[in-house]
């Protein structure tokens, strides 16, 4: 083996290798300077107090709140469409149908189109339409017709479709063939079969679609800055027709907007802090059910 | 007793194979509704006579600036494409090499055990929402490089194409690992056998195998970078002018909606400006995510055959 | 209605898989309370023709069907038959031990559970043993019917889910190479349990194994490329085989 060679690899790999570490690096930097930058200003009453004096001091409750709130909403809407849809595709549909093949293409592209199109798109069919048209035919003005935590979460329900249903379709199948096989043969139906056999086993793979789906969500600003989320709020939304804050915009309002930017930043980078942890700790749960799973399904169950 | 067809039991079935379908159907629905709202907001620039005296569809083409907002309105759409073409190829320019080289080592290279780490890794940069990307973008490498490199602008193309990047390595990297991944163990044995170092496998007989996969995965890219909107929006510095410079301030199309529907009078001739912008952006990422998806297929077709 | 003797009754069957043809023209009685055994080179149809007495088939797509297969006279793939109450009449075994993730109750009692009307929820636990008795697994399992079935044995395994099988007191039992995925005193004890399972029930038996078809059937059907070679008692065929090609494969020149 020609010794020459075999160093000028191993350089070469070591480079592709490198690229690794600078993924772990950007990684790491950002982490930590978030948290270098955050943690300071984290404390009880951060979390359990509103903003105040223009956004320069106080907490971030509202956001907080808010981004439950839409969160709630989204998921009430979103995991149902989304396990429907993925078990129609994996347990119902045939292959090579029209129908099929229409779904699955409208859900690839879903998953494509731009965060801010759905926004334009929430604006113009919630707010504008259903919701203008709600306000029409009841007779009023101002009730559906205008931006809220419901027009938001529908939106961001619709984005994280696609996630909910890719989830669910790789939970569903994990789940052996012969399994479906043995429970047909005892006479279940097709709905029985996939709701003892199938959905029991599935439910660990849809759960991480959950969490993913949840953790997204809490990050998505684009789809919601027009369809309900407010600059600040001096109240806490009660209903789903209320405006709301959100952490994600909270903080891109409070670095963007903000009439004293030096006072504002340990806040936004406390804020930022805890919507990473959030997101990050969701999604380590995530990816910790997914590769359990995974290896549960590799050592044969 | 008899094997004739229980009929509560098959209306049971049905009823709910039914509804399961209509749910699923519910996909192809929302697809059509926001061509079709985008469309209904943006058409009146073409056929509304009321709207066309604002502004009319040669408006986007004639000029050089995107002014929406002044006494003498101008409606140029080029210098926010060519900030967005900016950002997105400097996005595409970093990220590309990590992403690919990294699903290369982590594929080819890397042992069990860091391979385990290194895709939960990259999922964990891929779950950093984008305002937060922006914001580190904005807050603290804007000025850091601004300081290593001597940077008149602050916020320019570069920097949003840099964060712009950290947004779409993940993207690029799990479809190039998939597709890096979907080439047959056998090719590689073959290449070893025949007296191939790991590095010729990987790169003369792996990588080529895997390249409609690994294009495949640079248009994920692409279509990300041109939908992103946050980060551009927050990094960029948000000026609409029409530069090749990438020191300069620059926005993009995502970013021009973003900035400027919050304050635009409804119905106005500028409010369907902004939702024709949502047109391009969707007709284009649905263009290039077709390309991609036509591309990843034709690979595993390639590889397996007919899919399954 | 057809004589009692013979419960399946196949006549003219063929099976197509998109546009070959995997099934052609084959009809054979399969008598009440006997073992029916199917044996033929691998690849010459015999599964699929087991699958299409309970219409399994029908879950893989491209599948058609033509002539007809007769249950206690009834043609199972007539208008208007309902295959989930065919499955309850004619069990199957699979070739692999396919016990659901749950426990060993569970599986047993799974089929009565999802039957309508069923049996009375209170009679379960009598259900579940009596049926685990006669799969002859009663006593290795009795002390933990609520752990997993996932635990056992394969032996075990395929006799938890014969006893699935037979909870749900189907008529005609299907068995698809049951103890091919399994070591030869498991094998053992699942040919043991066939013959005694035949005292109640028909069945229909699918093996690559000369010596198990021998051993355990009554008749045997021998198929090969998709048509019926001969059909005719155990014995008979197997020391007199009427067909050359049977005697070939019986002998090992082939398969």
């Amino acid at each position: 083996m020609n010794n020459k060679r075999r160093i000028g690899d191993n350089i070469r790999i070591g480079l592709t290798g490198s690229a690794v570490l600078l993924i772990a690096a950007i990684l790491a930097v950002i982490l930590g300077t978030i948290i270098i930058g955050g943690y300071k200003s984290l404390s009880c009453e951060f979390l359990t107090k509103p903003s105040t004096d223009g956004m320069t001091a106080g907490g971030i409750f509202p956001a907080i709140f808010g981004m439950v709130f839409s969160l709630l909403i989204m998921l009430i809407a979103v995991v149902p469409v989304g396990v429907a849809t993925a078990i129609y595709l994996h347990e119902y549909a045939r292959p090579g149908l029209l129908l099929t093949k229409l779904i699955r293409g409208a859900v690839n592209n879903l998953a494509g189109v731009p965060s801010i199109v759905f926004g334009l798109f929430g604006l113009g069919f919630f707010i504008q339409f259903i919701g203008g048209g709600l306000d029409h035919s009841l007779g009023q003005s101002g009730l559906f017709g205008q931006p809220c935590i419901l027009w938001a979460s529908l939106t961001l329900a619709l984005m994280n479709l696609p996630m909910i249903i890719v989830a669910t379709e790789e939970a569903l199948r994990a789940v052996p063939q012969a399994e479906r096989a043995g429970a047909l043969a005892l006479g279940a139906t097709k709905w029985q079969t996939i709701r003892h056999v199938v959905l029991p086993q599935a439910v660990s793979g849809i759960m991480t679609g959950v969490v993913l789906t949840i953790s997204r969500g809490a990050g998505e600003v684009a789809p919601i800055m027009f369809t309900g989320a407010a600059y600040y709020l001096p109240y806490l939304p009660k209903l789903p027709t209320d405006q709301f804050m959100t952490l994600g915009y909270h903080i891109f309002v409070m670095t963007t907007q903000s009439p004293d930017i030096d006072a504002t930043v340990p806040i936004a980078m406390g804020a930022t802090l805890v919507l990473l942890a959030l997101t990050f700790s969701l999604n380590l749960v995530g990816i910790v059910i997914r590769s359990h799973t995974r290896s549960q399904l590799r050592k044969g169950r | 007793m008899s094997l004739q067809r229980k009929k509560f039991r098959y209306l049971g079935e049905s009823l709910i194979e039914g509804n399961i379908k209509a749910t699923a159907s519910l996909a192809i629905v929302v697809i059509f509704l926001i061509l079709f709202f985008i469309l209904r907001e943006s058409l009146p620039i073409f056929f509304n006579p009321e709207v066309q005296q604002e502004i009319t569809f040669r408006h986007f083409f004639s000029g050089i600036q995107w002014q929406p907002v002044s006494d003498n309105p101008r409606f140029s759409l080029w210098p926010i494409i060519l900030g967005s073409l900016k950002v997105t190829l400097i996005a595409l320019l970093f990220a590309v090499p990590v992403a690919v080289a990294a699903a290369l080592y982590s594929s080819e290279f890397a042992g069990g055990r860091l391979k385990e780490l290194i895709k939960p890794g990259v999922e964990l940069l891929a779950g950093i929402p984008s305002v937060v990307l922006g914001f580190f973008a904005l807050v603290v490498m804007a000025s850091f490089l601004k300081d290593l490199f001597g940077w008149q602008i602050r916020l320019n193309a570069i920097n949003a194409g840099l964060a712009l990047g950290f947004a779409v390595i993940p993207a690029i990297y799990s479809l190039a690992e998939d597709a890096i991944n979907a080439v047959p163990k056998s090719f590689r044995e073959a290449a070893l056998g025949l007296g191939a170092t790991p590095w010729q496998s990987a790169t003369k007989v792996v990588l080529p195998a895997a390249l409609p996969g690994v294009s495949a995965a640079v248009l994920f890219g692409m279509g990300r970078a041109v939908g992103e909107t946050m980060v551009v929006l927050m990094a960029a510095g948000n000026a609409p002018l029409f530069s090749f410079n990438p020191l300069e301030s620059t926005r993009t199309m995502t970013a021009t909606i973003a900035a400027e529907l919050g304050e635009v009078v409804f119905g106005s001739g500028h409010y369907h400006a902004l939702f024709f912008i949502g047109l391009v952006l969707f007709a284009v990422t649905f263009a290039i995510n077709l390309a991609s998806h036509a591309l990843f297929e034709g690979l595993m077709t390639r590889l397996y055959g007919a899919r399954k | 209605m057809e004589t009692k003797h013979n419960r399946l009754e196949i006549r003219d069957f063929s099976l197509y898989y998109h546009r070959t043809k995997a099934l052609e023209d084959i009809s054979m009685s399969i008598p009440e309370q006997k073992v029916t055994a199917i044996i033929g080179p691998s690849g010459c149809g015999k599964s699929t023709l087991l699958r299409s007495i309970n219409r399994m088939n029908e879950l893989i797509d491209g599948v058609a069907v033509e002539g007809e297969i007769r249950l206690d006279g009834e043609d199972i793939y007539g208008r208007n038959i309902d295959v989930v109450e065919l499955r309850r009449k004619v069990g199957m075994v699979f070739q692999r031990p396919n016990p659901f993730p749950k426990s060993i109750f569970e599986n047993v009692a799974f089929g009565v559970r999802m039957g309508e009307n069923g049996r009375a929820k209170d009679n379960l636990d009598q259900v579940v043993e009596s049926s685990l008795k006669e799969a002859a697994i009663w006593d290795e399992v009795k002390d933990r019917l609520h752990r997993s079935a996932m635990e056992l044995s394969g032996g075990q395994q395929q006799r938890v889910c014969i006893a699935r099988a037979l909870a749900v007191e189907p008529e005609v039992i299907l068995m698809d190479e049951p103890a091919s995925a399994l070591d030869p005193i498991a094998t053992a004890k699942i040919e043991e349990l066939i013959f005694r399972l035949k005292e109640k029930y028909t069945i229909v038996i699918v093996t690559h194994n000369m010596q198990q078809a021998a051993r355990v059937s009554d008749f045997t059907a021998f198929l090969m490329l998709g048509k019926l070679v001969e059909f005719g008692a155990t014995d008979r065929m197997l020391t007199n085989p009427g067909n050359k090609l049977t005697e070939e494969y019986i002998t090992g020149r082939f398969g």
